[in-house]
This record gives structure tokens, C-alpha cells and sequence, in this order.
């Protein structure tokens, strides 16, 4: 099936979205944050924490001299100096020793002296890159839609056995739902971790724990079985960065949400989405978007626009960081109110507009969630209906909807009835989409056309104004957010002339245009 | 009829339904072990109708059964916080007239928790079903303080504001951190001695008018709840401190 769309109308919002992303690339460019650099003594293997817990990426960054020269001067600087490991020099400064002023060390000494745990570093997410590329052409994955499923007790031992059992009922990719407060830590939590509210914190032992589970499971079912977590909140770049030494598949990054719905800086969120998308570029690692969040906080039927553009301007930015079509899963979700005559209409329009729009990006689904209420039988209902949505329309990853949603997080049983609704309804429907033409000029075409004029609309008036200018006008969400407040703005800082970053460098070397 | 039972298809057959998973290995015994699991929690007539593996280790049933149990339901009493509502019209008519000045309401999911939609639901101009969201009222000034919101400060924010009404929201429930910052939010306030000076409201979708009353809320609003109920709770229940 196919929509007559507007040809022009899509190159115009391409452009307007590049139009709008140019501006703060430029920006970006001239900026690092408090997390980028943590992240970039993460890469060069400092790990672990001081006697109160404190990570020493964050003691580090913590002791820096001169931050506007990063942190890579000073560690290199220090590692010259010392003859010590980054390890080393992290552990020196826990025990109250200072990170010297680098300007006394000679920059060639410096870059020499970090130059071998920069290429350690990238050659680990290389090996991860490879490493998962070997497992898909050994291992299968199913056809898409991909069935991803959430796990969130709280306990990564319990995670552990809640992803093996979903896996073995159908489930090709495991996401593990983080701790409600986590974004808003400026540091990543350290070890395996048992306590966790709405989910579980995401460290990197919970990582290696997850992984190695699902690995054994996908050896034992013959099928590659996915791993997800967050690269969002504060410690963004620190997230892509552990998720791609330890071969995590997928990541929630958007270039916005923070900003609109957890109310941190959008300079340091457009500086973070930045760094991590670069990192998520090298590490093959698949990027979800979070456009449903428009949807659950306001009315799904006027959103539908807003979504479109912000899809448009999630994948500027990740263009802008080297990621290709491939590794970008644009969101959108199935939450228009289901007494609204003909919503199952509008659903489809908008999710085959995107299809068709992006034609080769993995599109995430999300389920239903702001209209379910706790009667588990309409519920499991309305989630066949996204169901079927989603496997006529193309979608590439398929949130499964919980009939529990609203209740509880999932049960282990919800978990095998939602699969089973999944499979059973994609495998019913699987070429229903192919078999079928939507009528020229009817509902769904309509519906989509005006959802694409929409969209060009909001795009244009953004391109006018300026993304920060509007985000501060409350264009997107009805949210309002001021250029330097929310949280993390202290930890933005412009850069120095003497500024160096080895990852950034290298990573936006082999950008790859889409 | 005080004495009721479930209804199947006859009065008093006591029919309910069950589904839940145990972690075993699916096989005929595991759906005899359901079965006499649900036996043994009092039910008769047990029938496992579906039985089945749905991970290895883990077995999932379906059961109907028969309870012998009756409850006597006019000895019950859960009062819910929305009788009849009024419209927004009515309640700022009632604002303007009776307490003569703005009412101020602050709002906050409180704790970790960073679920706004039912905060926002309530407060949020556009409002839920068609409607409108408190915001619009004439008669209040509203202070959606957003997710994640530690008690203290929202403790603060009432005292400093001068606030009316405060509305707390809660729906991450995982170990009982929802009536764990109902709480603690209950006792800043008296700790600071404010609680009589507001009206203290719960909301979530697992919130009971019940439950909210245990925890020494003035009104509690579940699943469902409209901006109108919630406004016509704080215009009634001021006016009728005003008037006593």
C-alpha cells in the first residue's frame, strides 16, 4: 500500500530541518560538557569508584585545572608525566592528589602519552562492532517487526531471568527501563545493582550482566536476541560510551526530550546528543527516538504534526553526527483515543507516512499507553489493533504493548501474553500491506497529507525563529525551557583554544553522510 | 441484597475468573499443582482451562472456579471525593462569589517519579476528555511544579506561596514508593505546620479517596478522574471552611 505524498513538501522539510540544525552544530562545535568529558576518561579505561562511591570519571573531570582544555589534556598530560595508566592517574587523584596544570607538559608529549589508550579504546568498540555484526550472519535475527519488550524490577538478577523467559517466548530485542531518577544523576552508578524504582540503574556491570545472559540465550534459540537501554539525562555521552565497550545493541537518545520533558539544559543536551551520536555512529549501535512523549502528554490527533517534525529534525542532527539511515529509529506511537471514530484510520496514515518519509530508518513503535486503564481485556484489544498497525505499515521495531499497562510494571506472564499477541497477530497480517491499496484521496490519504503540510508548517516557523528561540516559546509540547536554565547548564562550557578531545576527532573523521 | 457473591450466569454461584504464572516447567502435574493451588486458597470447583510453558521454567494458567464466600456489602462504606461536579462556569461563579479572591493550587509528581500525564491531565489548560484542565479556570492560579519533585521543596514552595491547595501525584507504585512520599509529604507539612492551612490532594491511577483518607489526605482521585471533579472538590470544600 502506498500514499500519495507530496514530494516537494518532504524535500522542503528535509531542507528547513537542516536549516534548523545548522545553527547549533555550529554551536555544538564550539562547546563540550562536564559528561563528554567523563565519557572521554571512560573510553580511555578509567572506571570505578572512590572510598564514598564517587565515580572516578567524575573525581577526574572534577579536578581538572583548566576545563575549557578538556579533560583528555590533562589525563595525557598526567600520564606523561607519571608514567602512569589513566587508571592510575584517576586512582592518584581519589587519594587527593592534583591533576597539574597541562600546559607545562609539551603537546606532543601529551598526545603521545594518551595516544595508546585512545586507540585501545576505539579498537574495543570496533571489536564490539564486529563482534555483533559475526552474531547477526551466525545467528538470525526474525523478520521485522522486531518485538522488543521492557524489563524493569528493579533487581538486574530479576531482569536477567525476566529477559531470558522473554526472549524464549519471542521477544528480539530486551530493553532494561532505568531507575525513574536516573537521568537526573550527574554520574553513572557503579556494580551490579538490586534496588531501583520503575527500573533498573543503568551501570556497566548491569550491562556485562545482560549481555553475556542474552548472548547464552541467543546461542541457544539460534537467533541474535537485542540489548537497549538510555542514552539520556545527564550522562548521555557516558551511556553511549559504556553501551558501546560492553555491545549494547540499541539506545533511547533523542536530540530534545531532556530538554522538553525532564527539564535539562538544551545546550547541554544538544552537546551531548552530539558526542553520543558520534559514538553511537562507530559502535553500530541503533538509535530510538522519543517522539511518543508527544503524544502521551497532549492530544495524540493535534500532535500528529508535531511528531513528523521532530522526526525530521532527530534526523538532521543525526546526519549531523554521522550516523547513517540505518542506525536511526525514528519514534512514533499508537495513542490516539480509542472512542475516537476512525482513530484506527489515523494511526495507519501516520505510521505509513513515516514509512514512506524515512524510508530506510528501523521506525520504533510505542503501544498504547495514555488510553489504557487497568481493564486488562480492552487492553490486550487495543494492543492488537497497534498490532496490526504496525506489521501493515512496516515498522521495524515493535514496542509489545502490555494489557497490564497503567497497572503494574510487567509481570513475566504479561510479558508471553503480549508476545503472543504480537506474533500471533503479525503472523496472521504478515502481507496484509502488500495486498492492499488505500483509496486515492480517501481518510487515511488525506489524513496523512495533512499531517506532512503540518509539519512543514511547525518546521518553517522553527527555521524562522531559531530551535532555541523556540524551544523557549513553547513550540514543542506546550513546554516552555530557557536558554540557560534547567538542569546541567553549569557543566556547559565553551571550549579552549587549547581544547582537545582524541574521540572527537577521530569519530568525526570517518563521518559517513547518510 | 446484603449477602453478594460473584456472578457467573446464576445469582450466588460465586464464578471468578484467574490467570497467573507459577515458576515451573509446564507438564500435566504443573496444571493439577494449579489447580490445587487455587483449591487451596478456598475456591471449589476449580477448573484450569488453559494451561501451558511460556518460558522454560515458567508456566502460565487460566482457571475458573467457585468461591463459597459472601460479602455483606451494606455494612461498606468508601465514599468517593467527586459527588455530583459542577462545570468550570459553576465553580468559578462559586470561587468569585463565596471566597472573593484566586484560589492557588500547586501541583507536583513528588519522589522519583516522572509520570506527569496524570498531573497534567488535571492541571494542564487542554485538560483530559474534553475537559478543560484547571488552569483555565478563572477562579485559580496554578503552579504545575512538574516530575520528580522532592517533597521539600514543594513543602516550601506552599509555604512561600501562600497555596491553597496542594495536588500530589503518584504512579510508579514498584515497592510502595507511592505511599512512601504520600507520607512524607503528609508529615513535612505538619512537621512545618501547614497542614491545616491547605487542602491535601492524592492522584495516580492505583490512588483510592479511601486510601488517600488513610494517609490523612483530604481527597484522593483514582483513574478517570476529570479536571472538573477535582476542581469542584477544592471550590466546596474551601467555601465550606469559609462558611464554618
Amino acid at each position: 500500500m502506498e500514499l500519495r505524498i507530496d514530494a516537494d513538501a518532504v524535500a522542503r522539510a528535509r531542507r528547513l530541518a537542516a536549516a534548523i540544525v545548522d545553527p547549533i552544530a555550529a554551536f555544538i562545535d564550539r562547546h563540550s560538557t562536564l559528561s563528554v568529558e567523563r565519557a572521554v576518561a571512560r573510553l580511555c579505561g578509567v572506571d570505578g569508584v572512590d572510598g564514598d562511591g564517587v565515580p572516578l570519571p567524575n573525581r577526574l573531570v572534577d579536578a581538572l585545572p583548566r576545563r575549557e582544555d578538556g579533560l583528555a589534556r590533562a589525563l595525557g598530560a598526567a600520564c606523561a608525566e607519571t608514567g602512569r595508566t589513566p587508571q592510575q592517574a584517576a586512582e592518584a587523584v581519589a587519594a587527593g592528589e592534583p591533576l597539574a596544570d597541562p600546559a607545562r607538559t609539551p603537546e606532543i608529549a601529551t598526545r603521545a602519552a594518551l595516544r595508546p589508550w585512545v586507540e585501545r579504546g576505539l579498537a574495543r568498540i570496533d571489536a564490539a562492532r564486529r563482534e555483533r555484526e559475526a552474531l547477526l550472519a551466525r545467528l538470525p535475527q526474525d523478520e521485522p517487526p522486531l518485538l522488543y519488550v521492557i524489563v524493569a524490577s528493579g533487581n538486574i538478577y530479576e531482569d536477567r531471568t525476566a529477559a531470558i523467559a522473554a526472549a524464549e517466548a519471542g521477544a528480539q530485542i530486551v530493553a532494561v527501563i532505568r531507575s525513574t531518577a536516573q537521568s537526573l544523576l550527574d554520574y553513572v552508578p557503579y556494580g551490579a545493582t538490586t534496588e531501583g524504582f520503575g527500573g533498573t540503574y543503568a551501570t556497566q556491570e548491569n550491562f556485562r550482566i545482560m549481555r553475556a545472559a542474552l548472548d547464552d540465550v541467543s546461542e541457544r534459540l539460534g537467533r541474535y536476541v537485542m540489548l537497549t537501554n538510555y542514552a539520556s539525562g545527564l550522562c548521555m555521552p557516558e551511556i553511549a560510551a559504556t553501551a558501546a565497550l560492553e555491545r549494547l545493541d540499541m539506545l533511547l537518545n533523542d536530540s530534545m526530550y531532556g530538554i522538553l520533558f525532564r527539564d535539562i539544559n538544551m545546550q547541554r543536551t544538544f552537546v551531548d546528543q552530539h558526542f553520543s551520536r558520534r559514538l553511537n555512529a562507530r559502535s553500530g549501535i541503533v538509535i530510538n527516538t522519543g517522539e511518543d512523549n508527544y503524544l502521551t502528554t497532549a492530544d495524540a490527533v493535534e500532535q500528529a504534526p508535531a511528531v513528523l517534525a521532530s522526526q525530521f529534525v532527530n534526523e538532521a542532527f543525526a546526519h549531523r553526527a554521522g550516523l547513517p539511515d540505518a542506525q536511526i529509529g525514528l519514534g512514533d506511537a499508537y495513542e490516539i483515543d480509542p472512542d475516537r471514530e476512525d482513530g484506527f484510520l489515523l494511526q495507519v496514515a501516520q505510521a505509513q507516512l513515516a514509512r514512506q518519509i524515512f524510508p530506510n530508518a528501523p521506525l520504533k513503535y510505542m503501544p498504547p499507553t495514555k488510553h489504557m486503564t487497568g481493564d486488562v481485556f480492552k487492553g490486550h484489544l487495543i494492543d492488537a489493533m497497534f498490532n496490526l498497525t504496525s506489521v501493515m505499515t512496516g515498522q521495524t521495531i515493535h514496542l509489545c504493548g502490555m494489557l497490564t499497562e497503567a497497572i503494574h510494571t510487567p509481570f513475566l506472564g504479561d510479558r508471553a501474553l503480549a508476545l503472543d499477541n504480537a506474533r500471533y497477530v503479525m503472523r496472521t497480517a504478515r502481507h496484509f500491506g502488500d495486498e492492499i491499496a488505500i483509496k486515492p484521496g480517501g481518510r487515511i490519504e488525506r489524513r496523512a497529507q495533512d499531517v506532512l503540510a503540518g509539519a512543514v508548517r511547525i518546521l518553517d516557523g522553527v527555521a524562522e525563529r531559531g530551535l532555541m528561540r523556540a524551544i523557549e516559546d513553547g513550540t514543542f509540547a506546550d513546554v516552555r525551557r530557557p536558554r540557560e536554565g534547567g538542569r546541567g547548564f553549569e557543566g556547559v562550557f565553551a571550549k579552549g583554544e587549547d581544547y582537545w578531545n582524541p574521540f572527537a576527532d577521530a569519530l568525526a573523521e570517518e563521518s559517513v553522510p547518510a | 441484597m446484603t449477602q453478594v457473591k460473584p456472578y457467573g450466569d446464576t445469582l450466588n454461584d460465586g464464578a471468578v475468573q484467574l490467570s497467573f504464572t507459577l515458576p515451573i516447567p509446564w507438564d500435566e502435574a504443573a496444571d493439577e499443582a494449579a489447580r490445587r493451588l487455587v483449591g487451596a486458597m478456598g475456591f471449589t470447583d476449580v477448573a484450569v482451562v488453559d494451561g501451558r510453558p511460556i518460558a522454560s521454567g515458567f508456566s502460565f494458567f487460566v482457571v475458573y472456579a467457585r468461591t463459597p464466600v459472601a460479602i455483606d456489602v451494606s455494612a461498606i462504606r468508601a465514599p468517593a471525593a467527586t459527588r455530583q461536579a459542577l462545570t468550570m462556569e459553576q465553580v468559578d461563579e462559586l470561587i468569585a462569589t463565596r471566597l472573593g479572591r484566586k484560589v492557588k493550587i500547586a501541583g507536583a509528581c513528588i519522589g522519583t517519579d516522572a509520570h506527569t500525564v496524570g498531573i497534567d491531565a488535571i492541571l494542564n489548560m487542554k485538560g483530559y476528555k474534553g475537559d478543560y484542565g484547571l488552569e483555565r479556570y478563572r477562579g485559580f492560579d496554578v503552579y504545575n511544579l512538574g516530575s520528580q519533585i522532592a517533597v521539600e521543596d514543594l513543602v516550601r514552595f506552599a509555604g512561600a506561596n501562600g497555596v491553597d491547595a496542594i495536588l500530589a501525584s503518584q504512579v510508579v507504585t514498584q515497592k510502595g514508593s507511592d505511599v512512601a512520599n504520600f507520607t512524607a509529604l503528609a508529615e513535612l507539612l505538619e512537621a512545618e505546620n501547614l497542614r491545616e492551612r491547605v487542602l491535601l490532594i492524592a492522584g495516580g491511577p492505583r490512588v483510592t479517596n479511601l486510601l488517600a483518607a488513610e494517609l490523612g489526605y483530604d481527597a484522593g482521585f483514582g483513574r478517570g478522574t476529570l479536571p472538573s471533579e477535582v476542581a469542584t472538590f477544592i471550590a466546596r470544600r474551601l467555601v465550606e471552611r469559609v462558611a464554618a
